[in-house]
């Protein structure tokens, strides 16, 4: 019993940071009908950020973190301005292209600029665990919990409170007539890129005790929250969330319980039951088109 | 320029609307018979790989480009003809046979990946054929009673009617060459069928094709089993070319090699796979020599515009060190990608049209004539 309380814990500690990664892809889909795949290798270069300014110029853990997520921010302007901009609107398989592209571009550069070595962040929930009765919990994990809560939490509210996620929301729905009402569409697209960004970043820094990062890390975790969202319905955000920790839980309970090598495949079979059944996934809006 | 005067549909459908293209193609044919025995053995090596990687073109083409539906897992495919090319040629099986048994087997396996795919479309399709993908894969690591798992599978010489072919030859060129030609006049059949125009249909609008009475279901299923099949038997053309094959040769990062394929080639005709199946094939060896030979000329241009010995011989190291990197082909492939998106969205065989427009009209081509107009986001949940 207690294993399985042990496993469900470090399922869903593993989960939330599937689900944090796939709220990125979540908030551009959003507000832009646009799938990044290199969401994940924003977070890689937001982890290395960071990195940067924590491990090598030796700055405070915050003031590092919100360079970071400052730096990154502005990143995700510039990505949005030159790759993303000038097809937007076109079949989303173009944007899925140029996005795969600018994720071989950023890993290779990474490669060059930082090495492939493993790196890691000296954070305050380093070391120490929480003990409840007999189970233990490392307050890494349990800093990845909490950042997910809250940052959903937060960007459930804007999205549905603030008239900036109004306006995301409508300019997604159709950008011309979100033109005609008067929403600067370029600005809103431009900002939800860096919010997505800057969540990327939080996602990068927050796994970098946990994982380590490298160049690579992007890739490997990409793929592992890209079927999160999908679970969740790629539009929602409690579904982002939802998403990643049944994906989490799933993995971390086939790598203990089934024999070796579920642990990998588990995660997709579930997604495919899920498709086959709930084509539009598990929070999706079902709606039927117009002729 | 030439104008066609059709009568009727046979001038439509030809094969080869005029004579100009049976002269063309005549040419571009004695060219590729000649090519093994006046071409180096690394080139007609790398015009094998060619070949396997059009007929995979070819057969992506045809699910993305005619039926539009995105594929992230053709290497799948590719695996499945690969592994059965490998495990019957234990027993003995002659080539032929378990040549066609590869195509077939896969294409059973992509109309049963086909069905689930009935209901998904846009990014779900995308996510959906990535796991099967990942699936495939842990499955050949894992199956070892008949993978033999990550040990990989050794792949016995080609032996075709007794003689054995090969995978460094010319026959085994032609025999490449050969499956590609049949697989693209056998696909350009197809398409100009009721099936063919079906695909088409579907593409462009779901709704549309269902209210003409396309069986849309039946339809798509049909285009992920051609689709797959074709995709097999480049698989095991592929396993004979590497005579060796094991589980992590067929990650994702071949589907998307794939898809970079028909991308760059341009997704809209079949001219595009082979074309990109060459800029593919053909930029490793134009990189080798970039790094080889780059530093040198960058040094010298330097020197003759005036730098003296030193700054040249700074600028050498510099740009051998960055040209030598690690991983430096990531990224050129990154911005290769992107740059087609952005500016040659119909690819190469697209800019190949636009030029020959070009000189057909001469002095009056408008360069208007191509410009993208501008489209708007209109959400496709609504679909």
């Amino acid at each position: 019993m207690l294993d399985f309380v042990q496993q469900l814990v470090s399922g869903i500690a593993l989960g939330c940071v599937y689900g944090l990664i796939a709220l990125g892809f979540v908030l551009v889909y959003k507000a832009t009908e646009v799938v990044n795949f290199a969401q994940g290798d924003l977070m890689m270069l937001g982890g290395f950020f960071a990195f940067t300014f924590i491990g090598m110029l030796g700055l405070n853990y915050w003031l590092g973190f919100a360079g970071a997520v400052i730096a990154m921010a502005a990143f995700g302007m510039l990505a949005e301005r030159v790759v993303v901009r000038p097809i937007l609107g076109y079949p989303q398989f173009s944007i899925i292209m140029a996005t795969i592209g600018l994720g071989y571009f950023l890993r290779s550069v990474v490669g060059m600029i930082w090495g492939t070595d493993d790196f890691k962040i000296e954070t305050p929930f380093s070391d120490g665990v929480l003990r409840i009765g007999s189970l233990v919990l490392a307050y890494d994990k349990l800093s990845v919990i909490a950042a997910t809560v809250i940052l959903c939490a937060l960007l459930y509210l804007f999205f549905n409170r603030t008239t900036l996620g109004t306006a995301m929301r409508a300019s997604s729905e159709n950008m011309l007539a979100a033109y005609y009402m008067g929403i600067p569409v370029k600005r809103v697209v431009s900002i939800v890129w860096a919010i997505s960004a800057a969540v990327a970043t939080a996602a990068g820094v927050l796994l970098a005790p946990i994982t380590f990062i490298h160049s690579n890390v992007g890739l490997v975790l990409g793929l592992k929250a890209f079927p999160a969202a999908v679970l969740g319905g790629f539009g929602s955000i409690p579904g982002a969330v939802v998403g990643g920790v049944l994906i989490g839980v799933i993995e971390s309970m086939a790598g203990f319980y089934l024999p070796q090598g579920w642990k990998d495949v588990a995660p997709y079979i579930v997604l495919l039951v899920v498709l086959l059944l709930k084509p539009e996934g598990l929070f999706g809006v079902h709606t039927r088109k117009k002729v | 320029m030439r104008f066609l005067f059709k009568t009727d549909y046979e001038d439509d459908i030809r094969l080869f609307p005029h004579s100009g293209y049976i002269v063309s193609y005549g040419i571009l044919l004695a060219f590729l018979v000649i090519a093994p025995f006046v071409l180096s053995s690394y080139l007609v090596s790398q015009l094998v790989f060619v070949c396997i990687y059009a007929t995979v073109g070819v057969g992506l083409m045809i699910l993305t480009g005619f039926t539009g539906q995105a594929s992230l897992g053709h290497a799948a495919f590719l695996a499945i003809g690969a592994y059965t090319a490998a495990y019957l040629q234990q027993y003995n099986v002659p080539f032929p046979v378990y040549f066609l048994a590869g195509g077939l087997l896969t294409g059973v396996v992509g109309a049963l990946v086909g069905f689930p795919a009935l209901r998904l479309t846009g990014i779900y399709l995308v996510i959906a054929t990535i796991s099967f993908a990942f699936i495939v894969e842990e499955v050949l690591a894992r199956w070892e009673s008949v993978t033999h798992g990550n040990e990989g599978m050794r792949i016995k010489t080609l032996s075709l009617f007794g003689q054995a072919v090969p995978q460094n030859g010319p026959t085994f060129y032609f025999l490449c060459l050969g499956v590609l030609i049949l697989t693209i006049v056998g696909t350009l059949n197809l398409l100009r069928s009721p099936t063919g125009r079906a695909f088409v249909a579907i593409r462009d609008s779901e709704t549309a094709a269902r209210s003409m009475g396309v069986n849309v279901s039946l339809y798509k299923v049909k285009s992920f089993a051609i689709s797959a099949a074709i995709t097999g038997l480049a698989g095991v053309l592929f396993a004979h070319k590497l005579s060796f094959i094991s589980p992590e040769m067929f990650t994702l990062q071949l589907s998307i090699e794939f898809i970079i394929v028909i991308l760059i080639g341009g997704t809209f005709s079949l001219h595009g796979a082979v074309l990109g199946a060459i800029f593919l094939v053909m930029i490793d060896p134009f990189l080798t020599y970039l790094k080889d030979d780059l530093p040198g000329i960058i040094s010298g241009l330097a020197a003759t515009f005036g730098a003296d010995s030193v700054t040249a011989g700074k600028v050498y190291s510099n740009v051998a060190a960055i040209a030598s990197a690690n991983g430096l082909k990531g990224a050129i492939y990154g911005v290769i990608i992107v740059l087609f998106v952005l500016f040659e969205p119909l690819g190469l065989y697209g800019r190949w049209l636009k030029i020959k427009l070009f000189f057909q009209l001469f002095p009056l081509y408008k360069r208007a004539t191509f410009k993208r107009q501008k489209i708007y986001v209109k959400s496709e949940r609504n679909r």
